[in-house]
């Protein structure tokens, strides 16, 4: 940077300007709103029996109580995809006729307290004739299955998505291949469990006829969409806000069958109706996700180039098709993305979503990329020991390095760095020193292992990607689209009489930092500082249509579509200054809250030329606007983050624990905009990761019954099981991306686990063992060192008998 | 309408007089009844600690006491750890400073937890302050920057 230049505002960890409130106690989350409101209070009737007919369901007078029969002109909420392959079901928003999963809603009673509401529940007797439950993708698509959804499935039984690629090549590549290596991975289910659960707040104003919502969600707009079609409502009548959301990771980017009758009750009673969902239910029924299971096939050559990859996917979706995303979420984004940053030229895969009887899935942090790295790190590994080459090594060769590059999918890899993360993840590593430390360890009989893990995080993706979920269609002349396709994101740049700065964004950030980052982005081009720009989310009266945060993309698209406003209007800022300091637009420079002309150095302030706008607005030379207003839109295709996460674990051969003693970060995620908000996403996503392959596990019994429902049971980390997480930084930016910022929000969770599923394998390869399916829990690895010992000890009892 | 009992409380200094029901929890009766909502619910059965406040100094959970059995303690949450609108207290200003929240769910229950024990034993190391911590949940920050915090308030409030 030469002296001339301004600072720039990108780039420097600033302070949250969202923090002085909350760390006040001043946040406002939704179960505040409710609080502070003299409201009734919704509680939900759930089903305890995971598949069967409602026979009856009776309460004693005076509990107010909802049923689906009282639902007449409420629809049911349907997420479909324009896929041949894909079957649609529809949610009813109360259970009509038969339940689908434990915790599914059945009945809604109101009270005037909560504890009331509480009494109420307990009082409403419900009687459901059980069905045999359908609980594994073996049962449901065995012949015969009893069928989830009584609708036609046109492949096998209840499977709703059954994508397949096949390249041209695949046979031919496949069969000739020095090598083949196969992996089965698998992960249990998981909740995001955000540590706010569900709530959502509803105000009827008599006065206009509107409701407001309050809502613990990451897409106001679109909810306030999916809620005035169910509803059958004017989209105007309704006004949906994400006040403060304690964390969504996913788990709050769909519409809730809950809030649809909050709304509801709301609106024909005329009063204000609040549902604070418990702990418990948030288990039993607020999205679950990544109940999944790969074949993975890899063909190597000699050398370990990998040539080509077989793949068979199955994801169990649990009951119903989230909205808006739908349950194709999982299925289609593993078979789109399995191959990640490998230069793999030949693809065959088939991939699956099929019903359970269990609680539906929803997106959570990564989606289906957790299982996809758990099982392309796992084939590399085993790969690497049977081709007898260094892991390391072996990564290097096949990860991509030439850019842009095609995978077999069809999605292109834009500018990044894979080779570059490996080696600065291996150089901090220093497996050499770890070897040593391993086998000094061997001799005290303690067991260390080390893991890698090399990914690409596709983030910040636009309308384009989505579409392709989809196979193209026409729009019908006067129908609206059966699918719902997401993706970009606009904003409102406004500057006002006293140059005050406003950005009013379709984008709602729920712990991301988000109102920080932008600021700093707009700041850099208009010359304000960012305590002077006042970003407004998350309320459909005040912000345009967006599609909200999720999928580690408001920093890429809300940050480029504020950049491209910012540049409009410091243009704009630019030829007023001219104007008055004479000279070219191009010759003003912005900075300091001042247009200064460069040669000259005479400056005005920007407020003078607000006020010349909206004050003297007759005197504006070229009769522009009396506006200080720009307005972008931001669609890319999206573009990929990538890194390589390192794990060094120890397991306790007694007890099966594994402690995860030093975790490394070799990031790219493009430019930083604020160091200290990406480093903060990477520790809670590396967090979320190690949970996922140790810990945290959504447990049904064989009738259907979660067993999991406290936090008892499901064991998110505290610190104690969480080591010190290094990270460093490569700064690789891309064509796809107008801030250079590359999206970062889940990579932390994605690499995670298959680092440490290697460093555990590694750690217990003497003993052949594998961890291939995760959670990793003690309990498993103790069984598993048990019998492997036992088969050791049984095979040296033979071998010393045989001689 | 059940029952309801008189209760006192004396919270952040300040006496609230009232009328609940005796199953009402204290984390009940500080939001709903005094207005204090900066105290969160993350589990209503005593794990995840975003309920915890400071008892006569010491930390508890809200959501696992009654509010009747508060009567006659001292009652701090996190609305009066600050001692003005200007200033914050030195755990707060660690954790703005040092990045230490995000959704910001957690974070009172952590502030609380932290200055009941920096108040009560200003020369925490890091590896007591690491079991200190370890009783309450945070799903956002991966735990870095809240130990970060907590180390550099209780420096400057041991310095
Ligand atoms: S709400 Fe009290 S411990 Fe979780
Ligand atoms: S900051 Fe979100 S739970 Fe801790």
């Amino acid at each position: 940077m030469t002296a001339v230049e301004p600072p720039s505002w990108t780039g420097r960890s600033l302070p949250r300007v969202e923090d002085p409130s909350i760390l006040r106690g001043h946040g406002r989350y939704v179960a505040d709103v409710a609080s502070q409101d003299r409201c009734w209070y919704a509680k939900f009737v759930r089903s305890s029996i995971a598949a069967g007919r409602i026979v009856g369901i009776t309460a004693p007078p005076g509990v107010r109580i909802y049923t689906a029969a009282d639902l007449d002109g409420v629809g049911e909420i349907v997420a479909s995809l324009a896929r041949p392959d894909f079957v649609t079901t529809s949610q009813p928003i109360l259970a009509r006729d038969v339940v689908r999963f434990v915790g599914e809603p059945v009945a809604m009673v109101l009270a005037e307290t909560e504890a009331e509401a509480e009494d109420a529940l307990e009082r409403v007797v419900v009687e459901i004739e059980p069905l045999p439950a359908v609980l594994s993708v073996a049962d449901a698509t065995a012949d015969q299955a009893r069928l989830v959804h009584d609708v036609d499935f046109p492949g096998d039984p209840n499977t709703v998505v059954d994508g397949r690629i096949h390249t041209p090549g695949f046979d031919e590549v496949f069969a000739a291949a020095a090598h083949r290596v196969s992996v089965q991975v698998g992960s249990a289910r998981q909740s995001a469990m955000p540590l706010e659960a569900r709530a959502s707040h509803a105000a009827y104003d008599p006065a206009t006829g509107r409701t407001t919502l309050h809502v613990t969600t990451q897409m106001p707009h679109v909810i306030r969409t999916g809620l005035a079609d169910v509803l059958g409502i004017r989209e105007d009548d309704l006004r949906v806000i994400a006040p403060d959301v304690g964390g969504g990771f996913g788990a709050k980017m769909a519409l809730a069958r809950e809030d649809v009758m909050v709304v509801h009750a709301a609106r024909r009673l005329r009063r204000n109706i609040a549902w604070i969902e418990t702990r418990e239910e948030n288990f039993m029924a607020a999205w679950h996700s990544r109940e999944q299971v790969y074949d993975v096939e890899g063909a190597f050559t000699e050398d370990g180039d990998l040539l080509a990859v077989r793949a068979d996917l199955r994801c169990d979706v649990g009951a119903y098709s989230c909205y808006p995303v739908t349950y194709g979420v999982e299925p289609l984004m593993a078979m789109a993305e399995l191959t990640g940053p490998y230069a793999v030229r030949e693809y065959s895969v088939r991939s699956r979503a099929v019903l359970s009887n269990k609680c539906p899935i929803a997106p959570y942090r990564g989606v289906s990329r957790p299982v996809q790295v758990l099982a392309m790190e796992r084939l590399m590994d085993v790969a690497a020991r049977q081709l007898d080459i260094d892991p390391v090594d072996l990564r290097m060769r096949n990860l991509v390095h030439e850019f842009p590059h095609r995978i077999p999918s069809g999605l292109v890899l834009d500018n990044a760095s894979h080779r570059q993360t490996l080696a600065v993840a291996a150089e901090m590593a220093d497996v050499a020193d770890f070897r040593r430390r391993q086998r000094a360890a061997r001799g005290e009989g303690r067991l260390l292992g080390i893991g890698f893990s090399s990914f690409a995080e596709r983030t910040g993706y636009g309308t384009p990607a989505f579409a392709a979920r989809s196979a193209p269609f026409e729009l019908k002349p006067s129908a609206v689209a059966d699918v719902i396709t997401p993706g970009f994101e606009r904003v409102v740049l406004a500057m006002d009489s006293s140059a005050g700065v406003t950005v009013r964004i379709g984008a709602s950030p729920h712990g991301q930092g988000l109102r920080t980052a932008l600021a700093q982005v707009i700041s850099d081009e208009l010359g304000v500082s960012p305590g002077e720009v006042r970003v407004i989310h998350s309320d459909t009266d005040a912000t345009p249509y967006g599609w909200g945060s999720f999928a580690s993309r408001a920093m890429v698209l809300a940050g480029g579509a504020s950049m491209l406003a910012a540049r409009e209007l410091a243009g704009r800022l630019r030829t007023l200054a001219s104007s008055r300091l004479g000279g070219l637009p191009g010759d003003i420079d912005l900075s300091d809250g001042e247009a200064r002309h460069r040669e000259t150095g005479e400056s005005v302030p920007l407020f003078v030329l607000a006020r010349d706008t909206y004050h003297s607005s007759h005197l504006i030379p070229d009769k522009g606007e009396p506006a200080l207003e720009a307005t972008a839109t931001y669609d890319p295709s999206g573009t990929f983050a990538n890194a390589c996460h390192v794990a060094e674990v120890e397991v306790d051969p007694a007890t099966g624990a594994v402690a995860v003693t030093r975790f490394l970060v070799a990031e790219d995620a493009g430019r930083l905009v604020n160091p200290a908000i990406v480093d903060g996403q990477i520790q809670g996503g590396v967090v979320q990761g190690i949970a996922n392959a140790l810990f945290e596990e959504l447990i049904y019994d064989d009738r259907g019954v979660l067993v999991t429902t406290s936090l008892m049971d499901y064991l998110p980390p505290t610190l104690h099981e969480v080591p010190d997480i290094e990270i460093a930084h490569l700064e690789t930016t891309s064509p796809q991306s107008v801030t250079g910022a590359k999206g970062v929000g889940e990579g932390g969770t994605i690499g995670a686990p298959a680092a440490i599923a290697n460093a555990v394998s590694d750690a217990l390869g003497h003993l052949g063992i594998a961890v291939d399916h995760i959670p990793a829990t003690p309990h498993r690895l103790r069984t598993a060192i048990r019998s492997a010992q036992a088969a050791q000890a049984a095979d040296k009892t033979d071998r010393e008998t045989a001689s | 309408m059940s029952q309801t009992v008189p209760v006192r409380l004396y919270v952040n200094g300040d006496r609230h007089d009232i009328d609940i029901e005796p199953r009402r929890t204290l984390a009940d009766a500080l939001r709903d009844d005094c207005g204090l909502t900066g105290t969160h619910l993350g589990c209503e059965h005593g794990v995840c600690g975003a309920c915890t406040i400071l008892v006569d100094g010491k930390p508890v959970r809200a959501c696992l006491m009654f509010a009747v059995q508060a009567e006659g303690t001292s009652i701090r949450t996190v609305e009066g750890l600050a001692p003005d609108d200007q200033q914050l207290h030195p755990v707060q200003r660690a954790f703005w400073e040092k990045h230490g929240l995000q959704c910001g769910f957690c974070t009172p229950g952590f502030l609380m937890l932290v200055a009941g024990q920096l108040e009560e034993k200003p020369e925490t190391d890091e590896e007591e302050m690491r079991d200190v911590l370890s009783s309450n949940l945070c799903r956002c920050t991966g735990y870095q920057n809240i130990l970060k915090a907590s180390m550099a308030a209780a420096e400057e409030m041991s310095g």
